[in-house]
């Protein structure tokens, strides 16, 4: 150690230029770095991502004229009040309904998954549904669309499996019901729910699995302890301590479906979602002020899950 | 003489809360410095402020006369062994250890044999290829102490090193520790909240209480002679007497303590004793058993040297203690 | 189910376990179907069973250039978007972790923001805002959009592994003498290390599979997943998109499966530390 006989003073030397000087100057500041490590993240996200987003809900307050199809730059509420009209409220309704299924069937699903995962599997089980729940969560959105497809084409293997097990008239009837049913099972509400509920509900797994692994085992024993059944262990300890998760998990379900314009434009029968409203308005139709207002729908609505969640603490939970 | 470590009135405020409040404390070059308290009483606070962590609120602090204020830390030769060892998990244990000199751009060779003697020193040589997740807590305590010391600096401060490990490793660090610090004659400054740690290895120790020094002496005098009921109390856990109860004892009025090993418990009826009470509590220490006396109200404890012929709960008993084994107190805190 | 379960190491109860494998089913079963019919010999239908098996669409798809153009686009601005987000991203957590600033909340807010609202809506709104400001849509536009949401995953890898990083492990650093720069290179850099490139795998995939804001952003570029639009809408080649489906669950499969074991690692390694 006699190399560092020099090191004897009680300060050292800024051994290090430029470099050690702002060092010191940032540590003497450390507000500045943080504002710096910001700043590119802030000229990104805040002025190109929330510019546009500005500048898109301001054209929400313009409108088209209905002879010209230009758009008049004054301020009115006239294209917020067509959203009233009854076939855009239609719109609304039919997608928000439509999340709110995908949502709560997701759920019901993603939970014996999650809760497999997260208590009983061990070591290459472990791995193994790991590896089961990511692969379908990160295929391809278009892909995994196309898979069912193929699934629900008429020459498909679903009206195949229908036909061997002699169950045809099961699935016709249930296409004859109004509304979920249809011509076929790829131009009926039913398809559109089964690719929704399929593309979007692995995004549900791992925040209420997170949440399940968080919930302390010896909070468990001390349950059973006190005398509850599993049952009762279950819906008063674990359920109430793993809903912010499951809250978490529908952040993404409900966005997604609310926002997704290409599923329903694939399977399903003509009648529009929000998305394809909003594509519809701002392409052929050139009507970007509906378009923008049609945005604002899943904002507002996104907002006020969004709100709810937090009080409901789901935000810890992802 | 130059201190070591000098703070003069330092302050620190977080928002209202006073972590510190007006310290004045000198350590002298060479010296082995505990500071005990309480959590929360200030003391990882200081040690804090003199590595660099923390500024202070106001004050002035200075390290072998040099001032330290708005110095940052990797400028002040001034190493620290973290309470969790604060160990790089990227990296083996020899490039930890040399982490330092590798900083200060020391060739490989010789930082790497820097390291291997700061391993010996601390007897964990042949250590220096493993990971710190391979090594147990005692180990890593070392490796965490070898990179402190590794290129001399000129004050080590200690955060709690002992704290996670159990009892008899607890005392055989005690030891090395004392031996390394003479060898080395770097001035030592470790925190702990362990009274016998603090008693048992420094040279002198400040005791700390809601960010303020209570007392600052050598262990003995901290032990045999309490300036505050509050140092009486933690250091020892003295009987703290009141005035009243003092006054109709030796006709002073002031706060006192006594040392529990200092009272002789003898029979009821022995015509010298000094007090007269009743046993409330007995427990087994081992070499000791720990008597609690009730005298009218008065609690009072011993510790008297186990033997088969103990007064059992409820007993009465007689006590006797040599006059100057009670000790007057000068401050009433 | 009325009988008495509990809750030790004794095993999941029957019906926990038909749920979770009825559901994994769901899950994989779609995906299992692409392979198959990578190798039908149909070639205007998507029936089922096929009516044989062949090799021959492989050398087909092999042969198409359109399907090469898209793939070499999809790569390209998915590595560039990605490099964006890892900068962004990674500075971005670290000023969040390093200190309790005010705004921090809005700041994480804002971050989530791109993914928290739909595709569609970050989509139309850079899209009108090109149109406003007159930018003609190019290779540029789409690199805009996907950095916009891939920064999200960055960011919340980074933040994950800085929570866990103990705040102990920079003071030691710059205890021992390393200033900002250096505890950067030395200690935080390679403890970020696996987080960063599971983050950054992420966003490739991400970026590689995005279809809604690209819509919106491209002009007459076609990436792989525009590609694949087309085909469902206008399936007129349904052999060729068969085997390119396939291929692009194994090119996906492969970063997850990298990603699963460097995250595995680098708990393995901070899991060693004190706590």
């Amino acid at each position: 150690m006699t190399a560092l006989a020099d090191m004897s003073g009680a300060i050292m030397p800024n051994r290090r230029g430029w470099l050690g000087a702002l060092s010191d100057h940032f540590w003497r500041r450390p507000g500045l770095l943080i504002f710096l490590m910001l700043l590119p993240a802030i000229l990104w996200l805040g002025i190109v991502y929330l510019g546009s987003l500005l500048a898109l809900l301001i054209q929400s307050f313009f409108s088209i004229d209905e002879f010209s199809g230009l758009i008049n730059h004054e301020f009115t509420l006239k294209t917020y009040a067509e959203l009233l009209k009854p076939q855009n409220l239609d719109i609304i309704v039919r997608t928000v309904m439509m999340s709110a299924l995908v949502t709560i069937a997701s759920a019901i699903i993603a939970f014996p998954i999650a809760y497999m995962a997260a208590r009983y599997a061990r070591g290459k089980w472990k791995a193994l549904f790991y590896l089961s729940i990511m692969l379908p969560l990160w295929a391809s959105y278009l892909v995994k669309i196309y898979a069912w497809k193929l699934i629900l084409a008429k020459e498909g293997i679903l009206n195949w499996l229908f036909e061997q097990l002699h169950l045809t008239w099961l699935l016709e009837a249930w296409l004859a019901i109004p509304v979920i049913g249809g011509n076929s099972l790829s131009i009926s509400y039913t398809g559109t729910f089964l690719v929704f509920l399929y593309v979007w509900m692995p995004f549900m797994i791992l925040p209420i699995q997170a949440a399940i692994e968080r919930v302390p085992t010896n909070l468990l024993d001390a349950s059973a302890d006190l005398g509850a059944t599993p049952r009762q262990t279950f819906w008063k300890v674990i359920f109430p301590l793993t809903l912010p998760g499951v809250i978490a998990g529908s952040i993404f379900t409900f966005s997604l479906t609310l926002g997704d314009y290409i599923i329903p434009q694939i399977v399903g029968n003509s009648q529009f979602f929000i998305g394809q409203a909003v594509y519809s308005h701002q392409g052929t139709a050139g009507n970007i002020p509906l378009a923008a207002a049609f945005t604002v729908v899943p904002i507002v609505i996104m907002g006020i899950y969004l709100w709810l969640a937090k009080r409901a603490g789901a935000f810890n939970a992802l | 003489m130059t201190q070591a470590v000098s703070l003069k009135q330092v302050s620190r405020h977080f928002g209202t809360v006073r972590a510190i409040d007006d310290v004045d404390l000198e350590v002298a070059p060479g010296e082995f410095f505990a500071m005990l308290g309480p959590s929360g009483s200030g003391k990882t606070t200081c040690l804090r402020l003199i590595a660099g962590f923390e500024q202070p609120s106001s004050g002035h602090i200075s390290i072998f006369g040099e001032a330290v204020e708005g110095v940052p830390p990797y400028r002040r030769n001034v190493n620290t062994v973290f309470q969790d060892y604060a160990l790089f998990p990227h990296m083996n244990v020899r490039d930890n250890v040399a982490f330092s000199l590798m900083l200060r751009k020391v060739e490989r060779a010789e930082r790497y044999r820097a390291a291997e003697a700061a391993l010996e020193m601390v007897r964990l040589s042949g250590y220096g290829d493993r990971r710190p997740g391979q090594l147990s807590g005692g180990q890593r305590q070392r490796v965490a102490l070898a990179r402190a010391i590794v290129n001399k600096p000129r004050v080590l401060l200690l955060d709690e090193p002992l704290g996670a490990l159990d009892l008899k490793l607890r005392e055989q660090m005690q030891e090395e520790l004392k031996a390394l610090q003479k060898q080395l004659g770097i001035t030592f400054i470790f925190v702990t909240h362990d009274q016998g740690e603090a008693l048992s290895m420094a040279d002198r120790v400040a005791v700390f209480n809601t960010g303020r020094i209570m007392q600052v002496g050598t262990p003995e005098d901290i032990y045999r002679r309490p300036k505050t009921r509050f140092v009486a109390d933690f250091v020892g856990s003295s009987n703290v007497l009141p005035p009243g109860f003092v006054e109709a004892l030796t006709g002073t009025r002031r706060w006192a303590s006594l040392r529990p090993e200092a009272v002789t418990v003898t029979r009821a009826a022995d015509a010298m004793a000094h007090l007269r009470g009743t046993i409330v509590a007995r427990s087994y220490m081992g070499s000791t058993t720990r008597l609690g006396i009730d005298l009218n109200g008065q609690r009072l404890t011993a510790v008297v040297a186990a033997s088969d012929e103990l007064p059992q709960e409820g007993d009465g008993v007689g006590l006797t203690f040599a006059s100057e084994a009670l000790h007057f107190m000068e401050s009433e805190a | 189910m009325r009988s008495r379960r509990d809750n030790g190491d004794k095993g999941a109860p029957l019906g926990l376990k038909v749920a979770a494998f009825a559901g994994l089913t769901f899950m994989l079963a779609p995906l299992a179907l692409i392979f198959l019919y990578a190798f039908s010999t149909e070639d205007r239908t998507y029936q089922w069973p096929p009516p044989g098996l062949t090799l021959e669409w492989f050398a087909v798809t092999w042969g198409r250039s359109d399907v090469w153009e898209a793939l070499t686009l999809s790569v390209q601005v998915a590595a560039i978007s990605t490099a964006i987000a890892l900068v962004l991203g990674t500075l971005c957590a670290a000023a969040v972790s390093g200190t309790k600033f005010f705004g921090r909340e809005t700041i994480s807010l804002v971050v989530i923001l791109p993914i928290a609202l739909p595709g569609i809506i970050t989509g139309i709104s850079l899209r009108s805002a090109f149109n406003l400001m007159d930018i003609p849509f190019s290779f540029w536009t789409i690199i805009l959009g996907h950095s916009t949401f891939c920064i999200v995953v960055v960011y919340n890898n980074a933040v994950a592994r800085f929570r866990r990083l103990h705040g102990s492990l920079i003071e030691a650093a710059m205890d021992l003498g390393a200033d900002k720069f250096q505890t950067f290179r030395h200690v935080i850099l390679p403890n970020l290390g696996t987080a960063l490139l599971a983050g950054g795998m992420l966003a490739f995939a991400l970026s590689f599979d995005e279809v809604i804001v690209t819509t919106f952003t491209a002009g007459q570029q076609q990436t792989l997943p525009i590609w694949m639009l087309e085909e469902l809408i206008r399936p007129r080649q349904r052999p060729v998109t068969n085997v390119v489906a396939m291929v692009v669950i194994i090119v996906t499969f492969l970063p997850i499966l990298a990603a699963f074991y460097l995250t595995r690692g680098g708990e393995q390694t901070t899991g060693g530390m004190g706590k």
